[in-house]
C-alpha cells in the first residue's frame, strides 16, 4: 500500500499543505476568492475563447510582450509582499520578540523575495519591453522566430507556476536567491524547497534562453532596409548586448543547476563536503552567470533612458558611437568580474585585485554613459513628462549606487562591508534605482504605443514622488546600518539600538507600497478616462525613433510598406524631410499564425518539473516525453501562417489617416 | 550620525580594521571627485534647459564633441588609475593570508614575536575557538591580547559561515573541509562583537559571539579562568576530546558561552580532514594514497576505492547520500510543512540539549559532520 502511494505521491501528503501557517492559509484564501473571481468573470463573459485565441496563442509580439510586461507586474506585487513582510519582521524582532516569522519562515521569504525579483520581475519586464519595441524600432512586421516567442513567453510563466506553488503546496528554498551548496544540498536541505527552486529556475530558464536568441537574430536579420547597425536606434543596441549575454551566460546557470540537481537526483558530489566534492566551484559558477545577469537587467534600460533623454530634450543623443561603444565594453567586461562577488572566499592578494580593477573599469563606460544623457540634455528643450521625471530621478540615484558598487570592489573595503546591509542597498540602489526606475519610465513612454492613450500623470507623480522618497527612505539606514557591522538576512536582533533604523526602513517600504498602489491607480484612471487622455497620431511625445511612425496601436502587421531607412533618428528624418507614406499600391502582407503548441509545451514542462520536485516519477516522465512529442508533431503543422488581404490593409491604413486628418 | 561610536566600521578598535577603515574614505572621496560634478550637472542642466526656459539656448543638432568625449572617457579613467593602483597595493597589504607587521602606525612587530594562534570552528550554529598554545578551547567567546598579532586559522563542519568581528578586521569565509586564515590585531581594550556573516541555515541570527579585548594580563588571568573550569560548574564542559567535539558540533542555537579546559591534540587538523569521529580517513590521507597509487581504481566510482585501507581508519570509501532516483518509493519520505513556533528558550550550555534546539523545524534534522565517513545526514529526505 505503502508503495503504490509513494509510487504515485511522491513525497507528497496531506502534512505537505501549511494548513497550520496563519499567514499562508490567509493568502491562500485570498488568492483563491480572488482567482475565482477572476475566473467567473471571464466565464460569464464569455471571454475564454477571445483569451485563448487572441492572446494566449498568440505569436504577435506586441502581445506577447503585454502579457510579459502583465507577468512581471503581477510577480511584483508578490516579491513586494515578501519585502514588506522582511522589513515588517526585522522591525519587531528584537530583544524577547521573535516578530511574526519564524526563521524557518523568513528564510523562505527572503529566498523567495530574491529568487522572484530577478527572475520573475526584473526578467519578464525587459523581455516584455525588448519584446514590444524592438521589433517596432527596426521597422520589423514581428520577431524572426514568432512561435518561439510564444513558447519563451509559456515557459517564464511556467516558472512563476512552480514558484508560486511552493507558496501553498510544500515549501520553498531556504537558502538564499542563490542556493550555495552545501546548504542547498540533500544533506542539509532535504525539502522539496531547494528542488522547487531549481525546477522554477529551469523551466523559465529555458524560455529566456530561447527568447535571446530570438532577439538576436531579430536585431541581425530583420532591420529595414537602410538600417546599418550603427543607425540601429540605441534601446537596440543595448537589447542586443542584452540578449548576447543571455545566451551565453545562461547556459551556464542551466548547467549549474543542473549539476545540483545530479547531487540531488543521482548522488554525485559535484558540491557535497565530502567525496571529492567542492562547494566554492559552485559559488564561481553561479556567478559566472550572475554577474553578466545584472547587466543583462541594466542594459536595455539604459537603452530606455538613451531614448527618453533624447526624445523630452529634443535633441539628438550625444555620443551615439561612444554609446554603442561603451555598451559593448560593459557587455565583455561583465564576463570579467564575477569574483568581486565572493573576495572574502579566501582567494590570493593577486587574484582579488584583479577582479576588483576589473570591476572598477566597468564603471568607465557606465560613466561615459552617464555624461552622454547629460549633454544630451544641454542644450536641449527639456519637457518633464513622467518618463524624464523617473530618467533624471535615476541619474541621481544611479550615481550613488554606482560609487558605492565600486567601494565594494575595493577587496579591503569589501572584506568589511560585504554581506552587510551595505551591500544591501547598494544593489537595491542599482536594481531599483536603474532597472525599476528604466522601468516606469518606459511603462510612461511607450504605453501610448500599446494602448493608444497616455497614463495619468497626477498619478504617475503620486507614484514617482513615494517611490523616489521611499527608495531613500527604505535603504539610507540599510547604508547606515551596514557601516554599523551589522549583517544580511538576520530575523533577530539582541541591539535594541538598532530598532529605530528597522523602523524608518520599514516606514520607507510603506512608501514604496503606496507608490506601487498609486502606480496600479494610474492605470486604472488611464483606462478609466481613456478618452481625455486619446491619443491619434500615433506619436504623442514628438518622438524619433520608428515605432512613433505607425498607429498607436499598431496594426498586426505595424508598418503597412516596410520602412527605408536614411538616418539615425529616422522617424526625426521623415518629420523633418516632411516624407509622406504612401497612400496606395498596398499589397497583401504575410503573417505568422497563432498556435497553442506553446502553451502546451510550457504545461507539460511545468508538469514534469513539479514531477521533479515531488518524486513522482510517473508525472516528470510523462511530461518530458509529451515535451518530445508534442514538439515533434508542431513541425508537421504546415499551417503556419496567413496574408493580411490588401482590403484589410486598405481599409486600417484609411482609417489612420481620416483619424490623423482630425487631429491635425 | 555616521561618526557615532556605532559605526564600528568607522571606528574600529583594530590596526587591520583601521587601514581598512581608511580604505573606504579616501575610496569614497576620489569618487566623490566625480560624482558630486555629475549629479550637480543633471540638476543644473535639467533646471537651466527646461522647456519653460526659453532663454536657454537650444540646438537640436548639438551631438558630438570630441573635446567632451575625451573628457567624459578620460576623467573617469583617470580617477579609476588612481584608485586601482591604490587597491593593488592595499589588498596585498591588507591580505588576510599575509601576517601583521605592525600593531599600529609606526610600531612594526619586532622579529621573533610569535603571533598568537586561535582555531575557529563554525559549527551549527555557534563558534568553536581553539588556543593551541594555551591548550584551551571555548564556544561562543572569543578573547584576544591587545597589541599582539593573532592568526585565525578557520574551517567549518557543516555548511558555509563567514568569521567577522568588525572592530578587529575583515571578514572570511569558514568552509568545511577547507582552512582559511585570517591575520589580524586588536588595539583597544574593550568588549566587541563578532558573529557570522553568511547565511547558513535556520539557527544563523543567534551566530554571535563576545570578543573580549584584554591586556596581556588581563589575557593570561582570563585563560587561566578558562583552564580551571570544571566540567558541569558555569560555563565549564571539561576536556575538549575527539568525543566531546562530536557532541558539541550537533546542531543547536542561541548557545552561551562554554569553556574546555583541555583540548585533544590535533583536533583542528582532523576537524579539516574531516575524520574526528573514529574510523573515519583523513582527507590528507586520501588525497596522498590517490597520488601514491594513482587514484585507485579508475573504474569505481568513489573516491579513494581500491586503494588500501589506511592505518585502521577502515575502507576508504564510505556511504555516500542516495541521490532521489536511486531511492525505493518506501525509502521516499514526504516533504511535510515543517513550520512551528520556536521554543522560548535561549539555549543552554549543555551540548546536545534539546533546549537548544530553537530551530523552527517540526522535525529536528539529523546531525551534520562526520559521524560516520560519507554524509552523515544520508537517509535523508
Amino acid at each position: 500500500m505503502e508503495h503504490i502511494i509513494k509510487t504515485i505521491f511522491g513525497r507528497l501528503s496531506i502534512e505537505s499543505l501549511p494548513i497550520h501557517e496563519p499567514i499562508v492559509v490567509g493568502t491562500f484564501l485570498g488568492v483563491a476568492v480572488g482567482g475565482i473571481a477572476v475566473l467567473a468573470l471571464i466565464t460569464k463573459f464569455k471571454l475564454w475563447g477571445y483569451l485563448w485565441k487572441e492572446w494566449f496563442t498568440t505569436v504577435d509580439h506586441k502581445r506577447i510582450g503585454i502579457m510579459y510586461m502583465i507577468l512581471g507586474i503581477v510577480m511584483l506585487l508578490r516579491g513586494f509582499a515578501d519585502a514588506l513582510m522582511m522589513r515588517g519582521q526585522q522591525a519587531i524582532a528584537f530583544g524577547d520578540n521573535q516578530g511574526f516569522l519564524n526563521s524557518h519562515h523568513y528564510d523562505q521569504v527572503f529566498t523567495a523575495h530574491g529568487v522572484i525579483m530577478i527572475f520573475f520581475v526584473a526578467m519578464p519586464i525587459i523581455t516584455g519591453l525588448m519584446n514590444y519595441v524592438v521589433p517596432l524600432q527596426i521597422g520589423a512586421r514581428d520577431v524572426s522566430f514568432p512561435y518561439l516567442n510564444n513558447l519563451s513567453f509559456w515557459m517564464t510563466a511556467g516558472g512563476v507556476v512552480l514558484v508560486m506553488a511552493s507558496l501553498f503546496i510544500g515549501e520553498f528554498a531556504r537558502t538564499g536567491w542563490l542556493a550555495f551548496p552545501p546548504l542547498s544540498e540533500l544533506d542539509f536541505s532535504p525539502d522539496v524547497g531547494v528542488d522547487y527552486y531549481i525546477w522554477a529556475l529551469q523551466v523559465a530558464g529555458v524560455g529566456t534562453t530561447l527568447s535571446g536568441i530570438n532577439l538576436i537574430a531579430t536585431i541581425i536579420k530583420m532591420r529595414a532596409p537602410g538600417m546599418t547597425m550603427m543607425k540601429l536606434p540605441v534601446f537596440c543596441w543595448t537589447s542586443l548586448c542584452a540578449n548576447v549575454l543571455i545566451v551565453a551566460s545562461f547556459p551556464v546557470l542551466t548547467a549549474t543547476l543542473v549539476l545540483l540537481s545530479l547531487d540531488r537526483y543521482v548522488g554525485t558530489n559535484f558540491f557535497t563536503n565530502n567525496l571529492g566534492g567542492n562547494p566554492m566551484m559552485y559559488v564561481n559558477l553561479i556567478w559566472i552567470w550572475g554577474h553578466p545577469e545584472v547587466y543583462i537587467l541594466i542594459l536595455p534600460l539604459f537603452g530606455v533612458f538613451s531614448e527618453v533623454t533624447s526624445t523630452f530634450s529634443g535633441k539628438r543623443l550625444f555620443g551615439y558611437t561612444s554609446m554603442v561603444y561603451a555598451t559593448i565594453v560593459i557587455t565583455i567586461l561583465s564576463y570579467l568580474v564575477w569574483l568581486h562577488h565572493f573576495f572574502t572566499m579566501g582567494s590570493g592578494a593577486s587574484v582579488n585585485s584583479f577582479f576588483g580593477i576589473t570591476t572598477m573599469v566597468i564603471s568607465i563606460p557606465t560613466g561615459a554613459k552617464i555624461f552622454n544623457w547629460l549633454f544630451t540634455m544641454y542644450k536641449g528643450r527639456i519637457r518633464f513628462e513622467l518618463p524624464m521625471m523617473w530618467t533624471i530621478a535615476f541619474m541621481l540615484t544611479f550615481s550613488i549606487g554606482g560609487m558605492t558598487g565600486v567601494l565594494l570592489a575595493v577587496p579591503p573595503a569589501d572584506f568589511v562591508l560585504h554581506n552587510s546591509l551595505f551591500l544591501i542597498a547598494h544593489f537595491h540602489n542599482v536594481i531599483i534605482g536603474g532597472v525599476l526606475f528604466g522601468a516606469f519610465a518606459a511603462i510612461n513612454y511607450w504605453w501610448p504605443k500599446a494602448f493608444g492613450f497616455k497614463l495619468n500623470q497626477f498619478w504617475g507623480k503620486v507614484s514617482f514622488w513615494l517611490w523616489v522618497v521611499g527608495f531613500w527612505v527604505a535603504f539610507t539606514p540599510l547604508y547606515i546600518m551596514g557601516l554599523m557591522g551589522v549583517t544580511r538576512r538576520l530575523h533577530h536582533f539582541e541591539d535594541p539600538s538598532l530598532q529605530i533604523y528597522f523602523i524608518v526602513a520599514l516606514l520607507g517600504a510603506l512608501m514604496i507600497a503606496g507608490g506601487i498602489g498609486a502606480f496600479l491607480v494610474q492605470i486604472g484612471v488611464s483606462i478609466w478616462k481613456k478618452e481625455e487622455l486619446r491619443d491619434v497620431t500615433g506619436d504623442p511625445w514628438d518622438g524619433r525613433t520608428l515605432e512613433w511612425a505607425t498607429s498607436s496601436p499598431p496594426p498586426d502587421y505595424n508598418f503597412a510598406f516596410t520602412p527605408v531607412i536614411h538616418e539615425l533618428d529616422a522617424w526625426y528624418d521623415m518629420k523633418d524631410k516632411k516624407a509622406e507614406a504612401p497612400v496606395d499600391g498596398y499589397r497583401p502582407i504575410h503573417m505568422p499564425k497563432n498556435t497553442g503548441t506553446g502553451v502546451i509545451i510550457a504545461a507539460l514542462s511545468t508538469a514534469a518539473g513539479f514531477g521533479m520536485i515531488w518524486y513522482m516519477w510517473w508525472l516528470a516522465a510523462l511530461g518530458l516525453i509529451g515535451v518530445v512529442v508534442v514538439a515533434i508533431w508542431h513541425t508537421f503543422n504546415y499551417d503556419r501562417d496567413y496574408y493580411i488581404p490588401v482590403e484589410e490593409v486598405v481599409a486600417t491604413e484609411s482609417e489612420r489617416r481620416r483619424l490623423l486628418g482630425q487631429g491635425a | 550620525m555616521l561618526g557615532g561610536c556605532d559605526a564600528v566600521v568607522l571606528n574600529p578598535a583594530g590596526d587591520v580594521a583601521v587601514q581598512q577603515r581608511d580604505l573606504v574614505l579616501i575610496a569614497t572621496a576620489l569618487m566623490l571627485l566625480i560624482i558630486i560634478p555629475v549629479m550637480a550637472l543633471t540638476v543644473l542642466f535639467a533646471w537651466r534647459y527646461r522647456k519653460s526656459n526659453t532663454e536657454a539656448e537650444y540646438d537640436p543638432e548639438f551631438d558630438h564633441s570630441t573635446m567632451l568625449e575625451l573628457v567624459i572617457w578620460s576623467a573617469p579613467l583617470l580617477i579609476i588609475i588612481c584608485l586601482g593602483a591604490v587597491t593593488w597595493t592595499s589588498t596585498h597589504l591588507l591580505d588576510p593570508y599575509r601576517p601583521i607587521e605592525r600593531t599600529a602606525p609606526g610600531q612594526p612587530v619586532a622579529a621573533g614575536v610569535k603571533p598568537l594562534e586561535v582555531q575557529v570552528v563554525a559549527l551549527d550554529w555557534k563558534w568553536l575557538f581553539i588556543y593551541p598554545e594555551q591548550g584551551i578551547a571555548t564556544v561562543n567567546e572569543l578573547a584576544l591580547p591587545v597589541d599582539r598579532p593573532v592568526e585565525f586559522r578557520l574551517t567549518g563542519t557543516s555548511v558555509m559561515n563567514a568569521f567577522y568581528v568588525p572592530a578587529m578586521a575583515g571578514m572570511i569565509y569558514t568552509m568545511p573541509g577547507m582552512e582559511t586564515k585570517l591575520h589580524a590585531v586588536m588595539n583597544r581594550e574593550g568588549t566587541f562583537k563578532g558573529l557570522s556573516s553568511h547565511y547558513s541555515g535556520a539557527g544563523f541570527s543567534g551566530m554571535n559571539f563576545p570578543v573580549f579585548a584584554l591586556q596581556s594580563s588581563g589575557f593570561d588571568q582570563w585563560v587561566e579562568k578558562v583552564r580551571t573550569s570544571q566540567a558541569g560548574q558555569g560555563k565549564g564542559q571539561g576536556q575538549l576530546t575527539r568525543a566531546a567535539f562530536l557532541t558539541v558540533e550537533k546542531p543547536s542555537e542561541y548557545v552561551p558561552a562554554m569553556y574546555y579546559s583541555g583540548v585533544q591534540g590535533g583536533l583542528f587538523d582532523r576537524v579539516v580532514n574531516r575524520c574526528v569521529a573514529d574510523n573515519t580517513p583523513c582527507m590528507s590521507d586520501v588525497m596522498m594514497h590517490d597520488r601514491m597509487t594513482g587514484g585507485g581504481d579508475p573504474h569505481k566510482m568513489n573516491v579513494g576505492e581500491g586503494n588500501p585501507p589506511v592505518n585502521n581508519t577502515g575502507p576508504m570509501h564510505g556511504e555516500r547520500t542516495k541521490g532521489a532516483l536511486e531511492k525505493s518509493p518506501e525509502e521516499i519520505q514526504t516533504s511535510p510543512h515543517q513550520s512551528k513556533e520556536p521554543l522560548p528558550s535561549n539555549g543552554v550550555q549543555q551540548p546536545g540539549d534539546m533546549k537548544n534546539r530553537r530551530m523552527s523545524f517540526l522535525s529536528i534534522p539529523q546531525t551534520p559532520g562526520p559521524q560516520t565517513f560519507g554524509h552523515a545526514g544520508a537517509g535523508r529526505g
